[in-house]
């Protein structure tokens, strides 16, 4: 996912490319970036679960709906495996968020 | 794509033939323990673990670092893990964060004989030079303006106690120990202990043997199974304890709050999120680190009575995880009847707090000197001896 692409920055002082990668977000809820993610990789994290416990990647609200996926292809990619051999992160309760004073407001009664 | 090819060369690391010491367990007391050998100039230092770094224990817990014990042994212990957390990054020269914050624990006393030991804690904490404070709620409600007092007779608070990040502690003492020369293999389980003549030989793993005189077992609440493998017993169970985390907001909670006798704690991370767990007593033993809808209901229950702003927030996920626990809550640190075997499990719930002065001191266990803080009564004949050093305030 775009190798050798840059983007033309015309930021004053800046001025030259930006790679990419530094900009492109995988995970919008901790606002991780591939190339966060890249880094981790060639530092040998090399796993799923060590890259969501370093970077959040994944832990927020959305609980990594998004970027599992994505997560778990650039770990395929650097390790040249496919991305179903890439063991993906543990899914947790409760799937979506919910209120604290939510779960105790209704009683048994509401469940019908 | 040079990067690829750099991870591929770190993951096919050949397990060694031979090494001065094994450490059994990957979490952030084996790491710790290995990163303190390592600076000792141990000699070759290899670290198994059956997963991933901190996959237990240590990145399951509550990541809270407190000095507020019941007996001088723990308040020790911690005296000495906080200030070695307050200059973590720069002594590992970590390239992140441990997010280190010092907001203190505020323990709120809900009955009569609670408050009473909380006097007598507080007493013996301020005569070893823990800066900790009785206060009356109304003095608590001035620290966290959130906080509900009712039935609270009386809180105490330490400044400096706090929390930290598990992950990242487990991985800066992981790469500090790796700069010093330690191997870490990761998935790689050890299934036995060789020894011969009562003497510790080498390690079994899947990926492999490796000869060594010294093992060292760092386990967490599998330590029991790794005694086993050389036929001893410790008297400790893992119980799970389960804990959630909500979506991060403003900071508006300073320090972690805490009650042992309603079993609670609560912390807002660096990051914004609420971390909360709570006991439950009718816990059984084993190795279980499922979640349950009653813990969920149970926590939301005691946390909007206690810090009722904290219930408009939605929690994001819940998981568990295990405590080691011993039946004094103290841990069991240094050598066994086998030669050249280590412990250091039992930790009882606060084994991610200690992790700093485990690492010393059983670095200087096993290069036989005077450990710097006494611990001879952690060892593991205090429970044949019948010399228990109980711990009142454990949630």
């Amino acid at each position: 996912m775009w190798e050798g692409l840059h983007l033309i920055d015309k930021t004053p002082g800046k001025e030259g490319k930006t790679d990419l990668s530094e900009i492109t977000l995988i995970c919008r809820c901790e606002d991780v970036t591939l190339k966060e993610i890249r880094d981790l990789i060639a530092e040998g994290y090399t796993t799923a679960e060590e890259i969501k416990r370093i970077t959040r990647c994944g832990m927020g609200p959305c609980q990594g709906r998004t970027c599992r996926e994505l997560l778990l292809a650039e770990i395929a990619r650097a390790l040249e495996e496919k991305v179903d051999k890439i063991a993906p992160t543990r899914y947790r309760p409760p799937t979506k968020p919910i209120r604290l004073g939510g779960i105790i407001e209704g009683d048994a009664d509401d469940l019908g | 794509m040079t990067w690829a090819r750099a991870t591929s060369s770190r993951i096919a690391d050949e397990l060694p033939k031979t090494a001065d010491a094994v450490v059994i367990g990957g979490g952030v007391i084996g790491t710790s323990i290995a990163y303190h050998l390592a600076k000792k100039g141990f000699g070759r230092i290899a670290l198994v673990e059956r997963s991933y770094l901190a996959c237990g224990s240590s990145g399951r817990c509550g990541a809270g670092v407190r000095q507020q014990w019941g007996t001088k042994l723990n308040c020790l212990l911690s005296i000495d893990s906080v200030k070695a957390f307050e200059r973590m990054d720069e002594e590992l020269g970590y390239s992140r964060s441990i997010e280190f914050k010092q907001g203190g624990y505020l323990l709120l006393a809900y009955t009569r004989r609670e408050a009473e030991q909380f006097r007598e804690n507080v007493r013996l904490q301020q005569e070893l030079g823990i800066p900790v404070s009785l206060l009356t709620p109304s003095e608590a409600r001035e620290i966290v303006p959130i906080l509900n007092t009712d039935c609270v007779h009386l809180a105490t608070f330490c400044p400096t106690d706090g929390h930290a990040n598990p992950f990242h502690v487990t991985y800066a003492y992981a790469t500090a120990g790796k700069r010093l020369g330690v191997k870490i293999h990761t998935f790689t389980e050890a299934y036995d202990i060789m020894t011969e003549s009562g003497k510790v030989e080498g390690v079994k793993t899947n990926k492999g043997t490796i000869s060594t005189d010294v093992v060292i077992c760092a386990a967490g609440p599998y330590s029991g199974v790794v005694a086993r493998m050389v036929g001893l017993d410790i008297p400790f169970y893992p119980e799970r304890h389960q804990i959630l985390v909500t979506e991060p907001v403003e900071p508006v909670l300073g320090p972690m709050v805490m009650s042992f006798s309603r079993r609670f704690y609560c912390q807002q991370t660096p990051h914004g999120s609420f971390i909360m767990g709570m006991g439950d007593p009718k816990e059984k033993p084993g190795f279980s680190v499922s979640s349950t809808w009653e813990f969920l209901v149970e926590m939301a229950e005691e946390i909007t009575k206690v810090l009722p702003p904290v219930g408009q927030l939605s929690v994001v996920r819940q998981w568990a995880g295990l405590y080691d626990m011993t039946p004094d809550a103290h841990p069991i640190l240094g050598s066994t009847p086998c030669a050249g075997l280590y412990l250091a499990c039992g930790f009882s719930g606060h084994g991610f707090m200690l992790a700093p002065v485990t690492g010393k001191l059983i670095s200087e266990i096993v290069c036989d000197e005077e450990p710097s803080i006494d611990i001879h009564g952690l060892d593991l004949g205090r429970f044949e001896r019948g010399e228990l050093v109980i711990e009142p305030s454990v949630v």
